[in-house]
């Protein structure tokens, strides 16, 4: 006699992709349902681009391109930069949200589900990638209405910036994924996520790297939004991007092989 | 034999140093109710959180409906249903779409999901407010939308995390009758409870839990049996009458200290009478013909019969309360 047939499992794979679409449909509804975070967030690198092109504007434009600059020419200088902040921006966001998750019964619930595992993590960094996506048409937006052109491009420069972006914003929301997960309330998380939006302070978004004192400028120069920031410029403005191409990926790959570790190791954990 | 739907022996947790489950073994029936009973911290929620892969136990042997939950923690995941606590409902979204969520969750189809949460919002008398987020529901809503959402995979197990906890009476009412319901479909149901009415209106078996070891474990009727609490109190006004009662009835009784503990006066407490009695129509008889002989009458006579009080207080040790009669645990 043969043994009874097994039910049809469905596959690992599909498993995974079918519960994360499904913690996806439940992340992007929270955020539809609630977008003042979104939105707050938002506020940030709009001000700070306002801010610096037409209050700050005159005294900036003169210490980029070895003076000789006006405003237009630090529109086009500032507005890469911002669209890198606006991600680290919306990750403080993902960082919140998800130490929120932890403290609701809900994930208990997941967890003693015969679910994918990793679909709950899944479900938010893609939520916050599609969220960063959105938040950079519309940072650009404004860009865009006060001046800020890329008309040299190329479509293949304007995919690659466009791939940058989104490589930059699963690095970013893996970090911001563990950043989460380990802080206690929703308090802790965005004081844990500061970095993500104190980094682009202290690196080339604003003024050039070489402006700054001799000590610090190695650090500007190779944390993960120098590279990142000059290369978007690159792609869309024609200036040189040398080594900060290669700089800029290894960044993205190896915080996102880094942030993907720490949280999964962190959610994998016996819950206290 | 009946086949075990739970089988846990030598459950061992503990953290840092403290130990949480020293050793204890459960077994339970399918298609029936066992009720894990004890005070707050006694590691009641703990057992829940191993038993439903949770938490992972430092020792001990589990099958639960056959699986292991340390080698294949998916097949058990997907043989239980586990309502916590802390209420397990998204509250940000509404009550729709949290039954919604579990259709997905457990990959029904559209159309199905669709039915199996609309059959459910409606036998949990919640459609009307399925729209609204579950944050705006009151306590007795949210436990419902929890235990619905646990159902909508049709679990043949169950643990409840203390579903009652924090209800109001006619909360707490609707609630057994839907643990009842679920019961005579063939659900085996885990429960944990503080409360010993529960367990022993819910419960075919009770374990007694007491800092991480179980203290009992059979019927309620069996627990009642390990404990003499059946008693007839007499209080008197007149202290005379209290004094000869004393003297008549001196080797069956002893003073009603838990009167004490509830802040009777020390006239009162002085003048109430504890006699052991199994509450039966003869016993009581031979006590009121005692008090007849010698022309005693007491102010009032109430019949207290054993209940699970009795064994929770006897069984969880006198820690928890201070003025227990030590007679009371012969």
């Amino acid at each position: 006699m043969s043994a009874p047939l097994a039910p049809a499992r469905p596959t690992r794979i599909s498993l995974a992709v079918r519960d994360s679409s499904t913690m996806l449909r439940r992340n992007l509804l929270h955020a539809r349902r609630y977008p003042s975070l979104t939105l707050n967030l938002l506020l940030t690198p709009v001000m700070l681009l306002l801010l610096f092109v037409y209050i700050f504007g005159d005294v900036m434009s003169a210490g980029i391109g070895g003076g000789g600059a006006d405003r237009s020419d630090y529109i086009a200088y500032i507005v890469p930069g911002l669209l890198l902040m606006t991600i680290g921006s919306t990750t403080i966001g993902t960082a919140v949200s998800v130490s929120n998750d932890m403290t609701e019964g809900i994930i208990a619930r997941f967890r003693t589900m015969a679910i994918h595992r990793g679909s709950v993590l899944i479900g938010h960094v893609v939520g916050s990638v599609l969220q960063c996506v959105m938040s950079v048409v519309l940072v650009g937006a404004v860009g865009v209405a006060i001046g800020f052109r890329s008309t040299d491009a190329t479509a293949l420069e304007w995919l690659a910036a466009f791939g940058l972006l989104v490589l930059f914003a699963m690095a970013l929301t893996w970090v911001a994924v563990g950043m989460g997960l380990i802080s206690p309330n929703a308090e802790a998380a965005s004081n844990n996520a500061l970095p993500m939006i104190l980094l682009p302070l202290l690196s080339s978004a604003f003024i050039p790297v070489d402006t700054m004192p001799g000590w610090f400028q190695p650090i500007a120069e190779y944390q993960p939004f120098t590279p990142a920031i000059e290369t978007l410029r690159g792609l869309l403005l024609g200036s040189e991007i040398g080594h900060n191409g290669w700089l800029a990926l290894a960044w993205c790959l190896a915080l996102t092989v880094l942030g993907y570790f720490w949280s999964t190791s962190k959610f994998n954990a016996d819950p206290k | 034999m009946t086949n075990l739907a739970i089988a846990a022996t030598g459950l061992r947790k503990s953290y840092a140093d403290k130990t949480v489950l020293d050793g204890i073994d459960l077994t339970v029936p399918e298609g029936t109710i066992f009720s894990l009973l004890g005070p707050n911290g006694a590691g009641k929620t703990t057992a829940v959180k191993i038993l439903s892969t949770l938490i992972t136990a430092d020792a001990g042997d589990i099958r639960i409906g056959g699986h292991s939950p340390a080698t294949d923690p998916q097949a058990v995941r997907a043989a239980i249903g586990v309502t916590g606590q802390f209420s397990a409902v998204d509250g940000l979204i509404t009550g729709e779409e949290n039954m919604l969520l579990m259709a997905d969750l457990h990959h029904l189809s559209k159309q199905e999901g669709r039915r199996v949460a609309a059959e459910l919002l409606e036998r949990f008398d919640l459609t009307e407010a399925a729209k609204k987020p579950a944050s705006t529901y009151s306590g007795g809503m949210k436990r419902r939308l929890d235990i619905a959402m646990t159902l909508v995979g049709d679990p043949r197990i169950i643990f409840l995390d203390e579903p009652t906890t924090g209800l109001d009476p006619r909360s707490r009412h609707n609630m057994w009758q839907i643990i009842r319901e679920l019961v005579s479909d063939g659900v085996t149901v885990f429960l944990t409870t503080q409360y010993l009415e529960e367990a022993d209106e819910l419960a075919d078996r009770i374990a007694v839990l007491n800092d991480g070891k179980i203290a009992a474990q059979g019927t309620a009727e069996e627990l009642k049996r390990l404990i003499p609490g059946g008693h007839v109190r007499l209080r008197f006004t007149d202290p005379a009458a209290y004094q000869s009662a004393v003297s008549a009835l001196h080797e069956v009784t002893f003073p009603h200290s838990r009167l004490r503990s509830s802040g009777g006066t020390p006239i009162d407490e002085a003048l109430a009478l504890q006699i052991p009695s199994d509450g039966s129509q003869r016993d009581l008889r031979r006590l009121l013909d005692r008090l007849d002989v010698v022309g005693i009458e007491a102010d009032e006579l109430t019949v207290h019969t054993p209940d699970l009080d009795d064994v929770f207080f006897a069984l969880t040790g006198p820690a928890n309360v201070p003025n227990q009669p030590k007679e009371a645990v012969r």
